[in-house]
């Protein structure tokens, strides 16, 4: 039977009802990865996969009944799993093994995942096309020759690909929203403090959440209710109650009220997500939902903002990579200031020496005035518009991104690759929940997704709404 | 020329938790290398720092016993720079919203003004090898919360100085903020000197010197600086705005780095650490917490207890002697003469036994109030306080075998006695003009036939009584 053509709740569904073993679906899935190898969307499969799947098998035959008992998932390489390497597809952490778990693998454990493997990135999760993974290219999940978007690109074409039925990746400015959209999945950046960042290797702290990714809505909230909740190793992670966020996922969306940004309205004219955006919409109205066209006049100031405040957190957060305590040191290096210049000098790649250049630079005494500060501030203006929208509607719809998969080489520009998340970092820098759900194709039959933004902490919103979008469109 | 001096102060202090800022590791001093470490403080990839509340308990503690004000929002800052020993390559630390801002304290007859303590985590520490050229990094120290203390430039001289700090010890060990165990690196000091002419508003170039951690060090410190500074000013130069380093050894400082080319630390706020809400009922509760201090204790000695002004200052130095004196005085309800025993003998013969005081608090306050309840005489009491302390037995029981008391009927009857043996003296004291003179041999007699357990008070209002 071929699996991967099954929603999550399927497979969990399968494994419950004893009709597969987990022995089975991860050996299963294990060779779907090898099939599609040149992919590059798997950097490891974990070799105790096997014997884990039927250690599980074991305990569900006595009874235990964890959400994802048995369920093969693959995570970002830059989410730690005590014991396997965990490198951020960066030449620096090349070697490097995880000495704990990240508070969402020990939920996924706790659930009874079985994590055959980790996916390539671009490195420390800073790109849109995962060309910048020291460990190769990715490649679209439906155009080989396109790429699978970033940075969780290799979790994204692991669940588009059929590798796996669910995966997870991490979205500091839509790095799960960004490659779910143009492979052609559903995945979400749960509001800021949804889900704890314990044991995920930080590059933008203030913005980045894990996400998981599916072929579904329904198998997104399911999964979610896995991995969200507070941890006491993470400050940052709220203590708010998780609500259940299927309980009401089916419930109409006649009556709620959905904004449409008059910028946005303009900013699509013309651009191939157009079609796919309006057509959302339409549907969105044909349920019964109010269009509210509002306004957030500096919507566009979201992408330079977010170039601040985001290499500013990650130049801090890198510093530790220094060559003193762990991973890569330069053989070269003769005293202490080579260890640090000659190891990260080697071990970084191109991107990321230009993100910590850039937050050097924002952060530096004369600078940080009008550029870290000044970024700061127009992000509390964002939110104060978010704030006024959010009064008068439930959530807001936005293309995610431009176009589809471009072809691989084919951005060599910096700045037009940032612009790749032009709808995107708006929900980062908000703090609010974003999912990215299927809406179209292009011209040239690539995938294309739409966003629904909700308030803070209102996921159930979010899903239920994308869930309705889903429904129609499975109809048509 | 003449010069006025200006000194601050910047000083560092661990503080007294059980665990470290940032993780829940143990802080504590001497263990073996690297064994008080977990991925937060050792700053592994992807941990992330959790508040010590106790940490800032104790900083608002240390705040409100200077008198600074606490305030409602405080947030913590990214210090980043790259060395061995600071394990993320930033440090945790307050710049815009400390703790504690303002707050002053007595020097002399001065109230020596304070810019700010804020909280901040420690660094690891580096040995050297010199032998094999090799650097070794120990991360236990890497984490242990520290309240940095700065001082308006409000400080005139060395001495001033070394007093500052010396009271500020005596703050923080006494509202047990900090253990300030200078030996162990628990309290550094950074000192800023800068001169200018004499009767001068305008502030000269100042130079810094680094982790200073004796009290000593700092004096010298201070005086190599004015010096050289002077030296500098007398022949037309200007001193160079530059980091110093102090060597004790050799008792000169040489510079380290100079200001104009000085680090630049980027200071952003941590994402990873929510601000701190300070509720105005926490600030009182932990108001409530605080003990009265050295400086205010020394106040209250002399006006309540009619202590002298050199005996209120021994006590109160030591945050030891001032429980001593506090439980030794609950117990007979005689400060005055508790500062007495005190100073004369118990603190005396702590000298002879390495300081160490063998006579317990709780002893001496039964002593002193034997010898008010007239149980024991001065010089009973004084040979059982010397046994107590050899370790010959307790007040208690050494009281009932020397001293104990002889009662009335006892003592009439000695007093029957003396009258009856000493005819001539009793014709004499009938004559006498100054019979008060010769109750006194009386009395004296008395004691003696008693061997001293009499209690002289009521013996001599028996021997009126008897001879008129």
């Amino acid at each position: 039977m071929e699996y991967n053509t099954l929603s999550l709740l399927e497979h969990v569904d399968l494994v419950k009802t004893g009709k597969v073993t987990s022995e089975e679906l991860t050996k299963y899935y294990i060779s779907k990865c090898k099939e599609m190898e040149k992919y590059n969307a798997v950097l490891e499969i974990f070799d105790d996969a096997t014997s884990n799947a039927k250690a599980m098998d074991e305990k569900i035959k006595n009874g235990f009944k964890g959400a994802l008992a048995g369920i093969p998932v693959i995570i970002k390489d830059n989410i730690l799993y005590k014991g396997k390497k965990c490198t951020c597809s960066s030449k620096f952490l090349e070697n490097y093994v995880a000495q704990y778990n990240a508070t969402v693998v020990e939920k996924l454990l706790d659930a009874g995942a079985i994590i055959i493997g980790r996916a390539n990135m671009d490195e420390f999760a800073m790109g849109s096309s995962t060309e910048n993974s020291a460990f190769g290219v990715t490649h679209n999940a439906v155009n080989f020759d396109c790429v699978a978007g970033g940075s969780s690109g290799g979790s994204a074409v692991a669940v588009a690909g059929g590798m796996c039925p669910l995966s997870l990746g991490t979205d500091t400015g839509g790095s799960v929203r960004q490659p779910c959209a143009i492979n052609g999945i559903v995945g979400i950046k749960p509001t800021y403090g949804r889900v704890s960042r314990y044991g995920v290797i930080a590059f933008a702290s203030s913005l980045e959440q894990v996400g998981p990714m599916t072929k579904t809505v329904k198998d997104n909230a399911y999964a979610l209710q896995v991995l969200a909740g507070h941890s006491k190793f993470d400050e940052t992670s709220s203590n708010r109650e998780v609500p259940s966020y299927i309980e009401e996922i089916e419930k109409p969306i006649a009556g709620l009220k959905i904004c449409v940004l008059k910028e946005v309205e303009e900013a699509v004219k013309g651009l191939d997500t157009e079609k796919s955006y309006r057509n959302t919409k339409q549907i969105l109205s044909s349920l019964g939902a109010e269009i509210v066209e509002m306004s957030m006049p500096d919507f566009s100031l979201s992408l330079p903002c977010y170039y601040v405040i985001a290499p500013a957190e990650a130049t801090s957060n890198l510093g530790r990579f220094d060559g003193i305590k762990y991973s890569r040191r330069s053989e070269n290096a003769k005293n202490v200031d080579e260890i640090y210049t000659k190891s990260r000098t080697e071990g970084f790649g191109d991107e990321v020496k230009r993100r910590i250049m850039l937050g050097n630079f924002v952060l530096s005494s004369g600078f940080f005035d009008a550029y870290y500060n000044k970024a700061k501030a127009v992000q509390q203006k964002l939110k104060d518009s978010a704030k006024e929208i959010f009064e008068k509607c439930d959530a807001i719809l936005l293309p995610t991104t431009a176009g589809g998969a471009f072809k691989i080489g084919a951005k060599t520009d910096p700045v037009s690759m940032y612009k790749e998340d032009l709808f995107t970092i708006i929900a980062n820098i908000l703090g609010v929940p974003a999912i990215t759900l299927p809406a179209g194709k292009t011209e040239d039959n690539m995938p294309l997704g739409v966003q629904i933004l909700g308030r803070e902490f209102d996921e159930a919103t979010v899903y239920r709404i994308a869930n309705a979008i889903e429904g129609e469109r499975r109809k048509a | 020329m003449e010069y006025d001096i200006v000194i601050g102060l910047e000083v560092h202090a661990e503080l007294k938790t059980n665990s470290k800022v940032f993780c829940s590791c143990k802080n504590q001093f001497g263990s073996a290398p690297n064994t008080n470490c977990c991925p937060v403080c050792i700053g592994l990839p992807g941990a992330l720092p959790v508040l010590n509340k106790k940490a800032v308990e104790l900083v608002i503690k240390a705040g409100l016993a200077i008198g600074g004000e606490i305030n409602e929002e405080a947030i913590f800052e990214r210090k980043n720079y790259f060395y061995p020993d600071l394990s993320k390559a930033y440090q945790i630390s307050q710049l815009v919203k400390p703790i504690c801002v303002g707050g002053h304290l007595k020097v002399g007859n001065r109230e020596v003004q304070i810019n700010r303590i804020h909280l901040e985590e420690d660094a690891g520490k580096l040995t050297h090898s010199g032998e094999s050229g090799l650097t070794m990094v120990d991360y236990n120290r890497g984490g242990v919360p520290l309240m940095e203390l700065v001082t308006e430039p409000d400080i005139h001289s060395a001495e001033e100085a070394v007093e500052f700090l010396t009271n500020l010890r005596s703050i923080l060990v006494f509202a047990d903020v900090a253990e300030c165990k200078m030996e162990q690196g628990g309290m550094r000091c950074d000192v800023n000197v800068s001169i200018k002419p004499k009767g001068s508003e305008k502030l000269g170039n100042r130079t810094e010197m680094k982790n200073l951690n004796s009290f000593k060090s700092v004096e010298r410190a201070i005086k190599y600086e004015v010096e050289r500074q002077a030296e500098v000013l007398d022949k037309g130069g200007v001193v160079t705005q530059e980091t110093r380093k102090w060597d004790d050894d050799a008792g000169i400082s040489y510079a380290m780095r100079k200001k104009e080319t000085s680090q630049d630390y980027r200071y952003f706020p941590d994402p990873d650490l929510l601000s701190v809400h300070i509720s105005r009922e926490k600030v009182a509760e932990i108001k409530k917490t605080l003990p009265l201090m050295p400086h205010e204790l020394k106040e209250k000695y002399i006006a309540e207890f009619g202590l002298t002004e050199y005996e209120a200052d021994i006590i109160t130095r030591e945050k030891k002697t001032i429980a001593y004196f506090e439980e030794a005085s609950s117990i007979c309800n005689q400060p005055k003469q508790v500062s007495n025993w005190l100073l004369t003998d118990v603190l005396a013969k702590a000298k002879e036994s390495d300081g160490e005081i063998l006579l317990s608090a709780k002893e001496l306050g039964l002593l002193i109030k034997l010898i008010a309840d007239g149980k024991v005489n001065r010089a009973v009491a004084k040979e059982i306080f010397a046994k107590v302390w050899a370790g010959e037995g307790d007040v208690q029981s050494l009281a009932q075998k020397l001293g104990g008391s002889v009662d009335e009927g006892q003592l009439a009857g000695m007093i029957d006695d003396v009258i009856a043996q000493n005819p001539k003296a009793v014709a004499d004291y009938h004559a006498s003009e100054e019979k008060d003179k010769l109750i006194k041999w009386f009395v004296g007699q008395v004691m003696k036939v008693s061997r001293g357990k009499a209690n002289p008070t009521q013996a001599e209002q028996l021997i009126k009584q008897k001879l008129n």
